[in-house]
């Protein structure tokens, strides 16, 4: 009656040993993990009753009144998110030059290009944001730069990849042929990778809408600040309408962009 | 006469055509400038003044008299709120992955034939997307109370939004002829989809789970600004009080977390790969 089983695939001692001991350190992971956090959760659970009812009917009913404000600022931030990406698309070209090997033939620049760029990238804009409040005072132009400097980092590593993946083949004809440096670049090297370049560019502007839409909580312009004012009065159907408009713009603008995405690339 | 012949003119046929026509080329044009309008117009309605750049780096040295010396008494209890949000980003991320698990599968079109739970449950996920992690964060706080329980759950719903769009399409991309083959011979859905659907995947679907985490690190910083716990909101209690040599130390203890984390996952992810 008993069918024969096929025979159990083999495993190695030293996979076993090795994955036991991937599993004893995720376990160790989670157990410091939920023995070491402070939560009560006695009281979370009891606040969650208490609030629930508060916040939640108010988020699904938005208070139109102040919708021609809130669209105000929004368009505010989708200029901000413009302004900054741009801005980035442009930075971040000499930064990407200088992080592809194969552009500057030299391994030292293209590592000290890509540790600059890592290092623009490990901040998070709303920290950038915080700066530049700093620097130039609270106003939209500080949410520029933050934006400017957030998105070059990505940019570039992004354009440095297009770069060290283009067909290297035209550029050594043209250099054979005679061609100087400018020449090479504007006829062998731009055209190929210029659709890639705006494409992600492009990609990067929808990002930055997102992005853009939380700067204001420090002060950096657009529609962040009414979140801070909305929160701070407890004004959840404030937030509601806000919550509406960003999903609504955010919505609209990821269907635009992949749609001149699609056409360029 | 004879000279004629060595001057084609360019209407030529024995000419090449242009590599880029007048058509192309106003084309080209056309979108160059309505990108610039749109610069110039947004810089107006922003109020972008790089005299204002100019006098903000001229007044770098305040900036950074007020940012150095950095103060390090901040240290220590930065030290311990790092902890609580590297806790806060692994549990949100352990909790997303499993979710994510039954929720990518039904917004995948090749697993869930139902037309109308794919598109509903893909339209969940795309409106989850929009919202900022901050928003979220705020309406959690909101509801559970200042503390890392709300961010927990902010963040949680942030990377379920995005797992569910990156490992549905991974979904989406694999081979179904092993399926195909288990279903013919009597596999019933939870078979088919543990034994032909999760290995196929399992590789990405690990690497998307890190990638997830170290987003998390990040939007934990971030969502701690308003009031969800972590190194966030320390770094906005500092800054609210204009103490710019704390807000530093805590700004190059982010920079060295995130780094170190983005490194320590770039070389799992690779061996994965």
């Amino acid at each position: 009656m008993a069918f024969e089983q096929p025979p159990k695939k083999q495993i190695p001692t030293q996979k076993k040993v090795k994955r036991l001991s991937i599993a004893l350190a995720l376990l160790a992971l989670y157990i410091w993990t939920f023995i070491s956090i402070d939560i009560e959760w006695k009281e979370a659970f009891n606040r969650f009753a208490s609030n629930y009812n508060v916040v939640v009917p108010q988020l699904f009913s938005p208070n139109w009144a102040r919708a021609g404000e809130v669209i105000e600022k929004m368009i505010e931030t989708v200029f901000i998110a413009y302004v900054g990406s741009l801005a980035a698309a442009i930075l971040a070209v000499p930064l990407g030059f200088l992080s592809a090997i194969n552009m500057t033939n030299s391994r030292v620049l293209s590592t000290v290009g890509k540790w600059i760029l890592s290092a623009v990238r490990a901040f998070p804009e709303i920290i950038l944001a915080i700066m530049f409040v700093v620097v130039v005072g609270p106003n939209p132009f500080a949410g520029i730069l933050a934006i400017a400097i957030g998105s070059t980092g990505m940019l570039g590593k992004l354009y440095a990849e297009i770069l060290e993946s283009i067909d290297m083949n035209v550029v050594e004809a043209m250099q054979a042929n005679g061609a100087n440096k400018i020449q090479i670049m504007f006829h062998g090297i731009i055209p190929q990778v210029i659709p890639e370049f705006l494409s992600y560019a492009i990609y990067r502007f929808e990002i930055d809408v997102r992005a853009s839409t939380i700067l204001g909580y420090v002060g950096a312009g657009g529609i962040g600040t009414m979140i801070f004012f909305a929160y701070s009065n407890r004004n959840w159907s404030d937030m509601g309408m806000i919550l509406l408009v960003i999903i609504v713009v955010v919505t609209l603008i990821d269907y635009g962009s992949s749609y001149i995405r699609k056409r360029i690339v | 006469m004879a000279n004629n012949i060595n001057k084609p003119s360019l209407n030529d046929d024995r000419y090449a055509p242009l590599l880029s026509p007048w058509r192309a080329k106003a084309k080209v044009s056309l979108v160059f400038f309505i990108i610039l309008f749109f610069l110039w117009y947004s810089s107006r309605t922003t109020g972008v003044d790089f005299g204002d750049l100019i006098m903000g780096f001229t007044n770098m040295g305040q900036i950074i008299d007020k940012l150095f010396p950095i103060n390090m008494d901040v240290l220590a209890p930065a030290f311990d709120r790092l902890i609580e949000t590297i806790h806060m980003a692994i549990i949100a991320s352990t909790f997303s992955t499993i979710i994510v698990v039954p929720v990518s599968l039904l917004a995948a079109n090749n697993i869930t034939h139902n037309w109308f739970v794919y598109n509903t449950t893909r339209l969940i996920m795309n409106i989850l997307r929009t919202i900022p992690d901050v928003v979220l964060a705020v309406i959690f706080v909101g509801i559970f109370g200042t503390g890392p329980i709300g961010g927990i759950v902010a963040l949680f719903i942030f990377s379920l939004g995005i797992l569910a769009k990156l490992i549905s399409e991974t979904v989406e991309a694999i081979d179904m002829q092993p399926i195909e083959a288990m279903r013919a011979s009597g596999a019933n859905t939870i078979q088919s989809i543990s034994y032909g659907v999760m290995p196929q995947v399992a590789p990405q679907f690990t690497s998307f789970a890190l990638y997830v985490f170290e987003i998390n690190i990040r939007a934990s910083v971030v969502i701690g600004l308003v009031g969800a716990g972590g190194i966030g909101q320390l770094l906005m209690s500092q800054f609210s009080f204009n103490n710019y040599g704390a807000v530093m130390t805590i700004i190059l203890v982010i920079f060295i977390v995130v780094v170190i984390i983005e490194y320590i996952s770039t070389k799992i992810r690779e061996a994965i790969i």
